[in-house]
């Protein structure tokens, strides 16, 4: 199934603004949203479409690719949800990589996305602790925290160091409820079931209110006139 | 220098030389003491020219007020006229160069007395010119007073006022306390405080002196410090009263805590302080309008003459009292007075009074220090435990807000949710918190845009704001305002997290008006609306929490009158009607709470009872939840005031659960609630009968003894409409209600006291229980309740004399015979309309007896009651009329009443639209006319054409009255033409 959505988007990319395209898009679209949750049919087409706009900026550089590459990948999320850290948003790149060839599909992208802007706590505790999880290693370490945190202040003082420990120290107290040094994930769903504010506690990687809406109205709801 | 007021007192030799030195007297005390010397200067002798000094100089004009007393003054007052152009210029010149013009003018030993040296004032009577000099002396003073008064005016609107002084030492005397003090001691040099709030005396405050301080900070030396409205400084420790006692030896600080933190540095290392004060602009909006306010307020002036007065009561020196001095001083007696009574307001005086306070609280202020020391050697090692075990709490506190003020959003975020975990439902920790900074950045989160952290935020401030203190600084500083803005916001979460926050800092009735005022009410209502047009989506739990929350503020902010007139008009009640049709207690406890508070207001009432909402009241009583049941009682009890309600409530069958309810007699907010709501329901008769089936009367007859006073005075009043009804007159004697009733009669409690008046005046129309009565000495009770000071004791009271006395007239003749019937008549001079009634009622009824009226008749009754006759309420009419005919039926008090005048007013009466007044009014002529004189004023006034009608009366007692009357007056009539 995933090599036939693969095959749509190479041709679909030939094809280009051409009449048949829009059949294409739209066959592509039925087969997504019944493999993604969250979004119907018209809303994957309305995706697919935003994604064909964005890979199309990328293809005036490079043709020869099948998605977006890191850079244009973030540039996106930058400009869509007001993401601006690039650490954090490197690891959002890595999460929607799902294959780790270093492009993000349309099917990633708009599997990404479901989670972004309608997914369920559990998939949203899933995705932002894939993201906080620096080494994949299934535990957020206090390195990890502390290389979350440390951009958070100002660095002026050499004390500064030590206050960032300080700090990883009391983030740990609060959410390592077992005591064993590391984040496991049933650390931080215990954490964020409790208080959700805790779900993007080491940085912002979910749309907040305001863009999450904006981009309702201008990508999903928006009509497909061509 | 005798010379100079000899001179002056012959018109003839004044001359211009003269002139300078008598202005200078006139300016008097607080001219010498208040004008601002330059002391930078290199010559000292000159005076600054600031506003001030200007000021002071123009004032001088008041020369009318001179011109009124004597020719030397009327003298001088021309003078300075004529010299108006160079009067400013003159003057100052004046008072460069006589210093000490007192002395000059009133000589050395009259000066002295002035100034508040003791000498001995008796031997000045000697001196015969002491007479002209007293009168100079309080006009110097009168004009002192003058000028200081509008000095205060002007210097109450610099920069910093008192009340700033008084915000700033509170918050040091808060830090010098507890075992953590940041400081050893801080006082005021002077306990004595004058209206305008400032300690320093009125002629230190004309140069802008506030107050003066010692502090005593842990590390270094203690500090005086003066607090003037520039600032304040360090004064060296002088007496600061004294005259020039003032050296400023520090530069101005812009306050305390500045200087402070620059002298002690162990108070600046560890004082962290919020800014509980508006930005400076409004500060100074604020100290205007205060400024403005002052001005009303210039009749306080005297307050501060008079306060002198008491203090000087206080050095309890043996002299006249204060009123017969002013007395004196104002007609001005001549040379008897005493000078030392003059100076007894003046600024002089003032001195040597606050010394002798703050000498006072010195000596006090020093032994306790000396032991608060001991102590705290010994209690060392115990302290330090304890702070031990408060510092790790502290210093988690300490570091967590340092985080919060520091870092990123996200560690803003990470901080806020272990804020969460602190143990905010301790004072303690709160006022950590605000101490250290962190309720400022948590109210300041609340204007950023990041929803997050807003939300994060405001779940610690719900929770900080249960506690009282924190209200009172979130109101402060401003956080009211931002909580109401973000009603509007864009996240539902942030909406009902706001009103809740809003809900509890509602506590704090300062907070309520400021939500009002920035339009809280309307944007709290709109959560409600956004709830109802929401039902229609799949998912409206969030909306349905704002409205919760929304409902939860309402009920918290409707306890502000003026808030419930705004619930009512921003169009809150039919929407919180609609929520009522809701199944989610926690959400129906709120708004019935809401629609409960919105009912003691007349107007919102007659909204709340024409809608559905008597319906879901009577449903919710049910409920399980008992906070909702009391809600809905209450809502009962203030609704069924209304009749309509009062059917409602049996058409929903309400009646039958309010009895449940009487059954949970531990809650006693409960059994207030229910038994509120059925005293109310109880006064349609209809109810009443219907509650009797579940035997109600006997329940609340179990319910007289044992509880506390808002249970009596509901169960009282209920127990009153039951027995409007005979047949329950034997229940309650049955279930022995009678003696707990009055028992109560020997409460304290007004309202209760109504009530049970009220009832056993009920009870006293059935002569079985009235012999019950009688056996317990109530009508003894009754009648001492007449001496009540509250109006509607009295008359309850008297209403039930009343019913007593028909019952029981050998008991009413015996209480009589021991107390007498001063009190009734004393009460027929009493201005409430009711008393007057019902004390005319039962002179009516005592009058039947024989052995009464002759004591009444000899009390004056009749001039008392013809003086009655003007009025035009009909209650008291008919029971005046009442009294009048029976008082007639003594010797010859008919002729008496006509005498008094008493007879045209009783026609007029006839005229009322009651027909109980022309009915008792045609029994009181009729009694009238038994002598000729009333039956020719009747006849004048018209009276036969009233009574006419009266004939066709349905009460046979009245017809014949009124023809008897008719026959009385044609008699005498027919009399007269025989006898002419």
């Amino acid at each position: 199934m995933v090599k036939q959505i693969k095959r749509f988007t190479i041709s679909g990319k030939f094809v280009e603004m051409s009449s048949t395209n829009k059949k294409v898009i739209q066959a592509l679209a039925e087969t997504i949203s019944k493999e993604v949750e969250h979004f119907n049919k018209k809303e994957a087409e309305c995706l697919i479409w935003k994604f064909n706009t964005l890979l199309e900026a990328q293809k005036r550089h490079d043709s020869s690719v099948s998605g977006l590459d890191r850079n244009r990948f973030k540039n996106a999320l930058h400009i869509l949800f007001e993401m601006t850290d690039d650490f954090i948003l490197d690891r959002v790149f890595k999460v929607f990589d799902k294959d780790s060839d270093g492009f993000v599909t349309v099917e990633e992208w708009i599997q990404g996305l479901s989670v972004l802007l309608r997914g369920t706590l559990d998939e949203q505790m899933k995705y932002c602790f894939q993201v906080y999880n620096l080494k994949d290693s299934g535990f957020i370490t206090r390195d990890e925290i502390y290389l979350m945190l440390k951009d958070s202040f100002h660095l002026e003082h050499q004390d500064e160091e030590d206050e960032i420990n300080e700090l990883v120290e009391i983030v740990l107290k609060k959410m390592d409820h077992d005591k064993d040094g590391r984040l496991s994930f049933e650390d931080f769903e215990k954490s964020v079931k409790k208080e959700e504010l805790l779900l993007e506690a080491f940085g912002s990687c979910l749309p907040n209110f305001k863009t999450k809406k904006k981009f309702e109205q201008q990508v999903l709801e928006k009509q497909q006139d061509e | 220098m005798w010379w100079y007021l000899s001179n002056g007192l012959r018109p003839g030799y004044i001359k211009a030389t003269s002139l300078k030195n008598l202005l200078l007297e006139a300016m008097g005390v607080s001219l010498s003491k208040a004008a601002q010397w330059t002391t930078l200067s290199p010559d000292t002798r000159k005076l600054k020219l600031t506003p001030t000094n200007q000021a002071l100089l123009k004032e001088i004009t008041w020369s009318d007020c001179l011109s009124r007393n004597g020719r030397f003054f009327t003298q001088l007052s021309r003078l300075i006229h004529d010299a108006e152009d160079k009067k400013l210029e003159e003057i100052q010149t004046c008072l460069e160069e006589n210093r000490d013009f007192l002395v000059k003018i009133l000589g050395s030993r009259f000066a002295s007395q002035l100034i508040g040296d003791d000498s001995d004032a008796e031997s000045l009577k000697e001196d015969e010119t002491s007479d002209v000099k007293a009168r100079l002396v309080v006009l110097l003073q009168n004009t002192d007073e003058q000028i200081l008064r509008n000095l205060l005016r002007d210097v109450s609107d610099a920069q910093y006022d008192p009340d700033f002084m008084k915000v700033e030492m509170d918050f040091l005397q808060f830090c010098s306390e507890g075992d953590d003090r940041l400081l050893k001691s801080v006082r005021y040099t002077s306990d004595f405080e004058y209206w305008n709030g400032c300690r320093a005396p009125p002629w230190r405050q004309a140069q802008g002196e506030i107050c003066y301080v010692v502090i005593e900070p842990v590390d270094t030396e203690r500090l005086s410090v003066t607090c003037c409205t520039a600032g304040v400084f360090l004064n060296g420790g002088g007496n600061p009263e004294e005259d020039g006692g003032c050296i400023q030896t520090s530069e101005i600080y812009p306050d305390l805590v500045t200087l402070m933190k620059r002298r002690s540095s162990y108070f600046a290392l560890n004082v962290v302080r919020e800014e509980p004060y508006p930005s400076s602009e409004e500060r100074t909006q604020e100290s205007v309008s205060k400024f403005h306010g002052s001005r009303t307020l210039e009749p306080r002036w005297r307050d501060l003459l008079l306060l002198t007065g008491d203090g000087e009561e206080e050095e309890k020196k043996p002299r006249r009292s204060s009123a017969a001095e002013k007395k004196r001083l104002e007609s001005g007696t001549r040379s008897k007075m005493k000078p030392e009574l003059l100076v007894s307001s003046s600024p002089a005086r003032l001195t040597s009074l606050t010394k002798k306070t703050s000498s006072k609280a010195t000596v006090a202020e020093f032994s306790s220090e000396t032991s608060s020391e001991n102590e705290e050697e010994e209690e060392q090692p115990e302290r330090r435990l304890k702070s031990d075990y408060m510092s790790s709490e502290f210093l988690q506190i300490k570091k967590l807000v340092k985080y919060l003020k520091k870092g990123d959003q996200k560690v803003t975020l990470l901080i806020l949710c272990c804020m969460l975990d602190l143990d905010l439902t301790q004072e303690s920790c709160n006022l950590a918190i605000q101490e250290e900074g962190g309720l400022k950045v948590l109210l300041n989160l609340l204007e950023t845009n990041d929803n997050k952290c807003k939300m994060g935020a405001l779940k610690i401030l719900i929770r900080m704001s249960q506690c009282i203190p924190i209200q009172r600084s979130i109101e402060d500083m401003l956080g009211v305002q931002s909580l109401v803005n973000n009603l509007d916001s864009e996240v539902t979460k942030v909406k009902a997290l706001a009103a809740e926050t809003i809900a509890k800092v509602g506590n704090f009735p300062r907070a309520r008006r400021t939500v009002r005022q920035s339009g809280g009410i309307e944007k709290l209502i709109k959560l409600l609306d956004c709830f109802l047009k929401s039902q229609k989506k799949s998912d409206n739990s969030e909306d349905m929490e704002a409205a919760r929350c929304g409902a939860s503020a309402l009920w918290s902010c409707s306890r502000s009158t003026k808030n419930k007139k705004a619930i009512c008009k921003a169009g809150g009640i039919p929407l919180l009607g609609c929520l009522l049709a809701s199944s989610l207690e926690s959400m129906l406890i709120p708004v019935v709470g809401t629609l409960q508070e919105c009912a003691s207001e007349e107007s919102s009432r007659i909204t709340i009872q024409s809608k559905d909402i008597i319906k879901n009241l009577v449903k919710n009583l049910r409920s399980d939840s008992t906070d909702l049941q009391i809600q809905c009682s209450m809502g009962l009890f203030k609704c069924a005031e209304d009749k309509e309600t009062r059917e409602l409530v049996r058409k929903y069958k309400g009646l039958k659960p309010l009895v449940e309810l009487l059954n949970n007699t531990n809650n006693k907010e409960l059994l207030a609630a229910a038994t509120g709501a059925i005293w109310k329901c109880s006064i349609s008769k209809e109810n009443v009968v219907i509650f009797q089936h579940d035997k109600v009367l006997e329940s609340l007859s179990g319910l007289l003894t044992d509880q506390p006073e808002k249970v009596l005075i509901n169960v009282a009043g209920a127990l009153t409409e039951f027995l409007q009804i005979p047949a329950n007159n034997a229940a309650i004697r049955k279930c022995d209600g009678i003696r707990p009733m009055i028992h109560l009669l020997l409460r304290t409690n007004q309202a209760l006291l109504v009530n049970v008046t009220k009832a056993v005046g009920a009870c006293a129309t059935d002569n079985e229980n009235m012999k019950i009565i009688d056996e317990l000495d109530g009508i003894s009770l009754l009648w001492g309740l007449l001496q009540n000071p509250n109006p509607d004791v009295q008359s309850s009271a008297a209403w039930a004399i009343c019913s007593c006395i028909d019952n029981s007239k050998d008991a009413m003749t015996t209480v009589l015979s021991f107390q007498g019937t001063g009190v009734i008549l004393n009460l027929l001079t009493s201005t409430n309309k009711e008393v007057l009634a019902s004390i005319c009622a039962v002179i009516a009824k005592l009058a039947k007896c024989k052995n009464i009226l002759p004591t009444l008749t000899d009390y004056g009754i009749v001039s008392l009651l013809t003086k009655l006759t003007n009025t035009k309420d009909d209650k008291l009419r008919h029971h005046l009329s009442d009294a009048i005919c029976h008082c007639c039926q003594y010797a010859n008090n008919a002729a008496s009443f006509g005498e008094a005048g008493a007879v045209e007013p009783l026609v007029k009466f006839m005229k009322s639209e009651d027909v109980l007044v022309r009915q008792s009014a045609t029994m009181a002529l009729f009694q009238l006319s038994w002598d000729p004189n009333n039956n020719l004023t009747m006849l004048s006034k018209g009276a036969v054409k009233r009574l006419i009608p009266m004939i066709g009366s349905p009460l046979e007692e009245v017809q014949e009255a009124a023809a008897c009357c008719v026959r009385n007056i044609r008699m005498t009539a027919m009399e007269c033409r025989t006898a002419s």
